[in-house]
C-alpha cells in the first residue's frame, strides 16, 4: 500500500491539472486535480452526475478536455493520444461489448485488432473465457448473457492484452453480492499482475474493500482525496463504544462522558453506551478525547469492562463532504448530527 | 485463478487489417441478426415488381417492353436507396458502449467506419443481385450479356459506396437513427425520382427536364443502361465516376473530422 505521495512524474499513472469539460451550460468536470500512483487500485467516488464518467472518458482519450491538462502514464491525453491508447484499456459504465456478437466472437475481434494472429486470438479467448467461468457461454450472444456475465466478459475483453492502466467505470453496479465479490477477486488478480486500476463507483464498501487511495468528487470537483485512513480522519465522526461492568452506572457514566466534543447515547444493551466524536476539532484526535472520557469514568469509580474506538465509515465521510447519500446507504445509517455538510476538504494531491 | 494477464504486447493491427476485422464484425452481425437484411431485400423486390407491373402498360404499352427500359434504372435506384442504411446503422452503433471501446483501442481510428462500409458493400451487391435475378426471371434480357451486367453492377455499387459517405457524415452529425433515416430519404427521393429512372425526361416540362439532365442519378442510370445494353461510351461511364469521386472528396474527410471530434 502506498502511503507517501509520489513526486516523480514517472511514478504516476494519472496526473491531471485543472481538468475541465463542459457540455453547454453543464460543467461536468470543473477543475479536477488527480495524482494517481502506479500499481494500485484508485477509487473515484461520487454521487450521480458528479463527473466520474466524463473524467474517465477524457483520460481514455474519448473526449477532449476543454481546459487543463492530463497525463496518463507520462503521455499527454490530447497530444499523445495514440501512445495513451496503447497502454490503457476501458470498461465503460454501459456494457462495452458488442451485444450482437457471441462472447467468444467479441474476444476474437478484439484479439485480432490488438494484433494477435487468428490462432493466438482463439487461444487467448479460450483462456480468458475459462478464467472468467464463461466457457459454457462462449457461443451465446452477449445480449443474452446475464448482467454479471456480461460484466465479466467486458472485463475479460479489457485484459486480452494486459494494459498498464485499466479504467473500470462502475464495474459492479447492478450486480448481486456474489457476482460483485467475484468481480472484486478478478480485479485484485489483475492488479497483482501489475496493472494499475482506476475505478469509479457509487458504492462506498466497494471503494473501501478495493481501493488503496480514494478521491471523492462532486459537481465536477475533487473535494477530498487520500488513503482510506486519511479520508476517514478528515470528516465524519469516530464511534466509541463502552461496556460498563454495572448497568446501574449507565446514567451517571453517560453524563460524565458527554461534553462539548462527545455526543453520548444509550444502546439497546443496558450496559453499553455509544458516543460519537467528530474527527475534525481543536480539542485533539478522537483517541485523545476518548482517553480523557475514559479517565473521567475511572476517576468517578465506574468500572469499564471493555471499549472500542472505530474510525468513521467512508459512508459518513462521503455524507459529510457531499451532503448527499451514496447510492447504497440506507436512510437509517446516517447520524442526524452529521447531516450538515462540513467545509470541503481540499486534501487532494 | 492464476495468470489471467499476459505480458506480451503484440503490435496492434494496421489500418487494413483493422478495417477487415471490422468488416468481419459486420458479417457476424448479419449472421446473428439476419433481420437487418429486411430493407436490403425488400426495397429491390418491391421496386422491381411494383414499377414494372404498375407503370409498365401505362407508360410503355407493354410490361415486357418497359422492363427492358426500367430494369437498369431499378438496379441503380434500389442500390442507391439502400445506402441510407449505412448512416442509420452507424448512428445506432455509435451510441453503443462497444464503439467506445473500439475508439479507445490502439488502431487506426476510422477503421470501424471503413470496416462497416466494406460490410455495406456486400449488402449493395446483394441488393443488386436481387434486382437482376428478378428481372431475368421476369423476362429482362441484357444485350450487353454477362460482361455488361457485371460492369453495370460494379459501377452502381461503386457509386453507392461513394454516396454512403454522405450518409455516414449524417450518421455522425445527427442525434438518432430515425433522424438519419428521414433526412436521408428526404434528400434522396427528389434526387432519385427527378431523373430518367422511370421515364424519358423528354416528356418532362422544361425546367424539370433541366434538373433531371443535371442530376448525377440520371448520369448513373444512363451509364447503367448503356453498359447493360452493351453500348456504353467512355463519357457515359466517366460522368458517374466523377460524381462518385466528388462525393468521396467532400464527405470522407468530413466524416473523419466529425469522428475525431466526437
Ligand atoms: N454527452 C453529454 N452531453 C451533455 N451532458 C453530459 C454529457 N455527458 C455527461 N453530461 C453531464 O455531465 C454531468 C456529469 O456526467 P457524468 O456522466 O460524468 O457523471 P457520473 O459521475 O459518471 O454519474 P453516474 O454516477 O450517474 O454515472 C452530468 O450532469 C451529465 O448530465
Ligand atoms: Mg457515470
Amino acid at each position: 500500500m502506498i502511503t507517501a505521495t509520489p513526486s516523480i512524474i514517472g511514478d504516476l499513472a494519472v496526473e491531471t491539472d485543472g481538468l475541465v469539460k463542459t457540455f453547454g451550460a453543464t460543467r461536468a468536470v470543473d477543475g479536477v486535480n488527480l495524482a494517481i500512483p502506479r500499481g494500485s487500485v484508485y477509487g473515484v467516488l461520487g454521487p450521480n452526475g458528479a463527473g466520474k464518467t466524463t473524467t474517465i472518458r477524457i483520460l481514455a482519450t474519448l473526449l477532449r478536455p476543454d481546459g487543463g491538462s492530463a497525463r496518463v502514464l507520462g503521455h499527454d491525453v490530447v497530444r499523445e493520444a495514440a501512445a495513451v491508447r496503447r497502454l490503457v484499456s476501458l470498461t465503460g459504465q454501459f456494457a462495452s461489448v458488442d451485444a450482437d456478437l457471441t462472447a467468444e466472437e467479441n474476444l476474437l475481434l478484439l484479439g485480432r485488432l490488438l494484433g494477435y494472429s487468428r490462432r493466438r486470438a482463439r487461444q487467448r479467448a479460450g483462456e480468458l473465457l475459462a478464467a472468467f467461468g464463461l466457457t459454457s457461454a462462449a457461443r451465446h450472444q452477449a445480449a443474452r448473457l446475464s448482467g454479471g456475465m456480461r460484466r465479466k466478459l467486458d472485463l475479460a475483453a479489457s485484459i486480452i492484452v494486459a494494459p498498464d492502466l485499466l479504467f473500470l467505470d462502475e464495474p459492479t453496479t447492478g450486480l448481486d453480492p456474489g457476482s460483485r465479490g467475484a468481480l472484486w477477486e478478478i480485479v485484485r488478480d489483475i492488479v497483482a499482475d501489475g496493472t494499475t486500476v482506476l475505478l469509479t463507483t457509487q458504492y462506498l464498501d466497494e471503494a473501501d474493500k478495493l481501493a488503496d487511495r480514494i478521491a471523492i468528487i462532486d459537481h465536477g470537483k475533487v473535494i477530498a482525496a487520500g488513503t482510506r485512513g486519511e479520508l476517514k480522519g478528515s470528516a465524519g465522526s469516530a464511534g466509541l463504544r463502552i461496556r460498563l461492568l454495572d448497568p446501574a452506572d449507565r446514567n451517571r457514566a453517560r453524563e460524565l462522558i458527554a461534553d462539548r466534543q462527545i455526543i453520548a447515547s444509550d444502546e439497546p444493551d443496558p450496559a453499553v453506551i455509544s458516543a460519537r466524536i467528530p474527527v475534525q476539532q481543536r480539542a485533539g484526535a478522537p483517541g485523545q478525547i476518548a482517553a480523557r472520557a475514559l479517565a473521567r469514568l475511572a476517576g468517578a469509580g465506574i468500572g469499564v469492562s471493555d471499549f472500542a474506538l472505530g474510525q468513521p465509515s467512508l459512508d459518513e465521510v462521503f455524507l459529510a463532504l457531499t451532503g448527499s447519500h451514496p447510492a447504497q446507504a440506507q436512510p437509517g445509517q446516517a447520524q442526524p448530527g452529521q447531516a450538515e455538510p462540513a467545509p470541503a476538504q481540499e486534501a487532494a494531491r | 485463478m492464476t495468470a489471467i494477464s499476459r505480458h506480451e504486447r503484440p503490435a496492434p493491427a494496421g489500418p487494413v487489417a483493422a478495417s477487415l476485422a471490422f468488416a468481419w464484425r459486420s458479417l457476424l452481425k448479419l449472421k446473428h441478426v439476419p433481420e437487418q437484411l429486411g430493407d436490403v431485400i425488400g426495397i429491390p423486390v418491391v421496386f422491381t415488381l411494383l414499377f414494372t407491373y404498375l407503370f409498365g402498360r401505362a407508360l410503355a404499352g407493354s410490361t415486357h417492353g418497359y422492363l427492358q427500359f426500367l430494369l437498369p434504372g431499378t438496379l441503380a435506384l434500389a442500390v442507391v436507396l439502400v445506402t441510407v442504411y449505412s448512416g442509420v446503422t452507424l448512428n445506432a452503433d455509435l451510441a453503443t458502449g462497444a464503439f467506445d471501446r473500439f475508439r479507445s483501442l490502439p488502431v487506426w481510428r476510422p477503421a470501424p467506419i471503413l470496416g462497416a462500409l466494406i460490410g455495406d458493400i456486400g449488402r449493395y451487391l446483394l441488393a443488386g443481385a436481387i434486382v437482376i435475378g428478378l428481372g431475368l426471371a421476369m423476362g429482362y434480357r441484357p444485350a450487353g450479356g454477362a460482361a455488361g451486367v457485371i460492369a453495370a453492377t460494379a459501377l452502381v455499387v461503386l457509386f453507392a459506396s461513394a454516396l454512403s459517405w454522405a450518409w455516414i457524415t449524417l450518421g455522425l452529425a445527427l442525434r438518432s437513427p430515425s433522424a438519419v433515416m428521414s433526412a436521408g430519404f428526404v434528400i434522396l427521393f427528389p434526387i432519385t425520382f427527378v431523373s430518367n429512372v422511370f421515364t424519358d425526361p423528354a416528356t418532362m416540362p422544361g425546367w424539370l427536364r433541366g434538373v433531371s439532365d443535371a442530376n448525377p442519378m440520371s448520369h448513373l442510370v444512363t451509364a447503367t443502361r448503356a453498359l447493360m445494353a452493351g453500348t456504353a461510351t467512355a463519357p457515359q461511364v466517366l460522368w458517374p465516376l466523377a460524381a462518385a469521386g466528388a462525393l468521396i472528396t467532400v464527405f470522407a474527410p468530413l466524416t473523419v473530422l466529425l469522428y475525431q471530434r466526437k
